[in-house]
This record gives structure tokens, C-alpha cells and sequence, in this order.
């Protein structure tokens, strides 16, 4: 327990100078930021395009939809919350690789500043990996997602904190248990795509599974993104929701961390992390 | 710059248990500073655990810990930026070079002028040829000279040492322990020390907490227990605290 709330940008500053050495470091990483997301787009926008000029293919509001963009658009949306999820907990992961976890946590870096270290990289990851795949949305299938304004504000703000709780919960879990907890990082958000409603309206799921999809943020950024695309009008309601429910768990998960890094020091799992 | 008159470090009662495990059961001492107190023991013997708790990293399950005055299991965060720590079993990030790993750690310390405290600790502690290497490529003692670098870097007035020369070749480990009698000598700074080498708990520490399953079984001066049990060096009498035997005779 610390009665201390100091907090030092300092220290978040040497966290990310940290991070952006090991990113430096090594090209084929930098690039791998890079490759999935092209994959990703390309292999969605072509589908998109496929499906538009078949002949006996999509018809009226489905065609209308899909011409608006919503799939290449929603491809770029989740890999947002995908890679800022895997951005913030790769950081994480780096120090348990590393073993330099008893390192950080007897130094005087507060757990608050070492979670804000790995949002900024989180942010930095985004920043890396992402604007030459939207650039590259633009050319290849003259999708711009910058054109969404305020609206793509509003999208990234809702799925990158979302994307954060989940890293957070995440590293909380790492902390407590070791590496045995590794998987959950590449694949807990997985989890979260159907529900999400990534590719398609909340309204085709079952009645029972719709209050659990209405229950993650992500579903109002994708739900508002069909909005905007297809009625051209922002869904202020759905954003508004979405970022009250963001701080809701986010708040949750900065809990669970605690109580899970606060648990680790109980079990004694702090001095026995790394492969 | 410690204001305190009384001990660096003060440990009363500290115990720690897992489920049904007992790792120590409890315990209590105090580093005044200047001295050098080596906790001695076999593979089990609660070593590792102690300083856990000490550094902050395991909780104790009774038992209250004073570092420069104050509460540190209440705030550690007021003491961790005046001590550090050196164990072959944690790791600095391999990726990057001996210079960015002392940089980050410098200024996770608040180390003011770190570029210059860099060259003066690569000066020291003949790092200069390496620097630039990434940590990941280096030899064991090479590992050993830059993990020290890391645990002087804010001249911290409490070190704590988990077998800081384990692996190391004799030579290397001649050179580490000199290298932290000067420093204590310099600093006049207080060195929890957790060893199960004997000759480098002889030669450093001025008091030695023998422990065997947890428990603290002898508490004294390196002389002092040689004399209790008779004995010409303390790998022989850690041989009859191990085997249970009192003055050489098994009881």
C-alpha cells in the first residue's frame, strides 16, 4: 500500500524513451506494425470491391452500406482497438520477457506512471503502424477515414481507453500468474470481435446476445460508424454511451490491476517473472 | 543524504507464509549505516524471500518494515529512490545497450547529470568498451559490472545484494567485492547482503543472520560465530547449521 500519489512525467518520459529503444532497434518489428493491418485492408477492401460488382450480387441497403465503406472502414476501426490492445500490452510483455520487472516495480516508478508509459506507446504503435494503412485505404479503394472528422475522433477515443482496459486487465493478470497468462494477450480481444459487431448490425444477433454486445464500447463505435457512413449523420447518443461506458471499465480495470499487482506481491510472483 | 540518527534499515517481526508454506518465520534486524549485514543460508533458507520483502516486492505476512524512518510497507515509494538492488536472477532489457539501460534507470531515479554519471560509473567499473553493446551480448561478469552500474547509479544509501556474485569466476567476483567495499566505504551505505558464499559473506559482512528453513538459527559477527562453534571459517559453520550440529557435534 503507498500513501504517496506523486506522480512524475519524468518517469513516464524514461518509460517511453525505454520503449521507443527497444522499437528503434529492430526493422522487422517495425515493420510487422505495419504488415498485418495492410493485410488486413487489402484483403477486406478487395472482398468490398467484389461484392459491390458481382453480378447478382448485393442489392439495395446492403449494397448501399457496403459501397458507404462500412467494411473497409470497419477493418481499420478494429485494428485500432486490436493493435492499441496489443501495442500497450507488448510493452508489458517486454518487461517479463526481459526480466525487468523487479527492476521497475523497487525503483521509484508508481504503477500509474509505468500504465501511462504504455498507453503513450500504445499511441506511438497506433501512430507507426496505422496512418500509411489509412493512406494506403485511400489509394488503393478510395476510402478516407480521416474524412470522418470529429466522428473518427470520437471512434478512436472510444476504442483506444477500451483497447487500454483490456491490456490493463491483461497485465494485471501477467503480473499475478507469469507468462502462463501470455495467450490472453493475442487472443482475449478476439473474444470481443463478434460481440463487438465489427462487420455487421447489433439488430442481426440474437435477442438474448444483444444486451452483452450493447455491454462493450466497441459496439457503438462500430454501430456509429455504419451511421455515419450510411445516413451521414453522427450518432451522438451512441458516442456519448460509448465513452461513459469506457470510463466505467477502465475504472474497473485500473481496480483489477491493483488488486492483481497487490495479489502478485502477496504470492510472491514479482521476483519469479520472465521465461 | 540520510537525516536519520537511527538505523537505515529496521526489520521487526517480518514473516512470510504461502498457503501451508512457512518461507520465514519471524524476523528481525537492523542495518545501521555503514555496516554490512549478510543473510547466510542454504537453497530454502528464507534469503531470497527476506530481501523480497525488503525491496518491496513481496509482502510480508506479519511484521513491520522501517526504511530511513518511516513506514515503507505504509509508503515505499519516499525510500526506493535513496536504495537499489543487484541479483543475477533479474535481468536489464537486452535489447538495448548498456548506455540506454543506465539512462532509463538514471532517469527513473532522478539522477540529475546521467550522461556524466554514466562515464563516471563506466570509469569505475571499466564499462567503457561496452556501452554501446546491447546488454543481451555480454559475458556473465561483463552482466555483473553493468548490473552494478545499474544499483550505484543513484548512490543509493541502502543496497540490497541477492548473491551478487554467483556465477562469476573467482576473479570477477574478487573485483565485484572490492569494488562494493569501496563503494560502502565512500557512501557510508548500509548492505543487505543474501549469500551462500561463504568466503564473500567473510570477507564483507560485519554481521552475519544465519538462517536455516526460515528460521533464524545464529545472529553475530563473523568472528563471533567462528568462535561459537569453534570453527577455523564460516563455510564450517555453515556446514554444522545446515547438518544440525552444535560445536562440530551433531545434536
Amino acid at each position: 500500500m503507498s500513501a504517496s500519489f506523486e506522480f512524475s512525467l519524468a518517469r513516464v518520459g524514461a518509460m517511453t524513451l525505454r520503449y521507443s529503444y527497444l522499437l528503434r532497434s529492430s526493422m522487422p518489428r517495425m515493420l510487422e506494425m505495419m504488415y498485418w493491418p495492410t493485410v488486413q485492408m487489402l484483403t477486406w477492401g478487395f472482398l468490398q470491391s467484389y461484392l459491390l460488382r458481382a453480378p447478382g450480387g448485393l442489392v439495395g441497403a446492403d449494397k448501399t452500406t457496403i459501397a458507404a465503406g462500412s467494411l473497409i472502414g470497419a477493418v481499420l476501426l478494429w485494428d485500432i482497438l486490436l493493435r492499441g490492445q496489443q501495442g500497450f500490452s507488448f510493452s508489458f510483455l517486454e518487461e517479463m520477457w526481459s526480466r525487468n520487472i523487479a527492476n521497475l516495480f523497487m525503483s521509484p516508478l508508481r504503477p500509474a506512471e509505468f500504465v501511462a508509459s504504455m498507453m503513450a506507446m500504445s499511441l506511438i504503435r497506433l501512430f507507426v503502424g496505422m496512418v500509411p494503412v489509412t493512406i494506403l485505404a485511400i489509394w488503393f479503394f478510395g476510402f478516407n477515414l480521416w474524412a470522418l472528422g470529429l466522428a473518427f475522433v470520437a471512434f478512436f477515443a472510444i476504442l483506444i481507453v477500451f483497447a487500454w482496459s483490456v491490456g490493463l486487465f491483461v497485465s494485471g493478470l501477467l503480473l499475478r500468474y507469469g507468462l502462463g497468462a501470455e495467450n490472453l494477450v493475442w487472443s482475449l480481444m478476439f473474444v470481443i470481435q463478434p460481440l463487438g459487431c465489427v462487420y455487421y448490425p447489433v439488430a442481426v444477433l440474437p435477442s438474448w446476445l444483444q444486451p452483452i454486445c450493447w455491454a462493450l464500447p466497441p459496439t457503438y463505435v462500430f454501430e456509429g460508424l455504419r451511421g455515419v457512413l450510411v445516413d451521414h449523420a453522427p450518432r451522438v447518443d451512441l458516442m456519448l454511451a460509448g465513452l461513459a461506458l469506457d470510463g466505467i471499465l477502465f475504472t474497473a480495470a485500473s481496480f483489477a490491476f491493483v488488486r492483481l499487482l497487490a495479489a502478485a506481491r502477496r504470492a510472491g510472483t514479482l521476483l519469479q517473472t520472465g521465461e | 543524504m540520510a537525516l536519520d540518527t537511527g538505523p537505515i534499515l529496521r526489520v521487526e517481526g517480518i514473516s512470510k507464509s504461502y498457503a501451508e508454506t512457512v518461507a520465514v518465520k519471524p524476523l528481525s534486524f537492523a542495518l545501521p549505516a555503514g555496516s554490512v549485514t549478510g543473510l547466510l543460508g542454504g537453497n530454502g533458507a528464507g534469503k531470497t524471500t527476506t530481501i523480497g520483502m525488503v525491496m518491496g516486492l513481496i509482502e510480508p505476512t506479519t511484521g513491520m518494515i522501517e526504511i530511513f524512518g518511516r513506514d515503507f510497507l505504509e509508503d515505499r515509494y519516499r525510500a526506493l529512490g535513496r536504495m537499489n538492488f543487484e541479483s543475477p536472477y533479474v535481468d536489464m532489457p537486452h535489447r538495448l545497450t548498456v548506455r540506454q539501460n543506465l539512462t532509463v534507470f538514471g532517469r527513473l531515479y532522478g539522477v540529475r547529470d546521467i550522461k556524466g554519471k554514466i562515464e563516471e560509473l563506466a570509469a569505475d567499473l571499466a564499462l567503457a568498451e561496452f556501452l554501446d553493446r546491447p546488454s543481451g551480448r555480454l559475458s556473465a561478469g561483463q552482466k555483473t559490472r553493468v548490473a552494478l552500474a545499474k544499483a550505484l547509479i543513484n548512490e543509493p544509501e541502502l543496497l540490497l545484494l541477492d548473491e551478487p556474485t554467483a556465477s562469476l569466476d573467482p576473479d570477477t567476483a574478487d573485483w565485484a567485492r572490492a569494488h562494493l567495499e569501496a563503494y560502502r566505504r565512500r557512501r557510508n551505505c548500509a548492505i543487505l547482503l543474501a549469500s551462500h558464499n561463504m568466503a564473500e559473506v567473510e570477507r564483507l559482512c560485519d554481521r552475519v543472520l544465519m538462517l536455516k528453513q526460515g528460521s533464524l538459527v545464529d545472529d553475530g559477527s563473523p568472528a563471533e560465530l567462528l568462535t561459537h562453534y569453534g570453527r577455523a571459517n564460516l563455510e564450517e559453520v555453515f556446514l554444522d547449521v545446515a547438518r544440525g550440529r552444535a560445536n562440530g557435534a551433531a545434536v
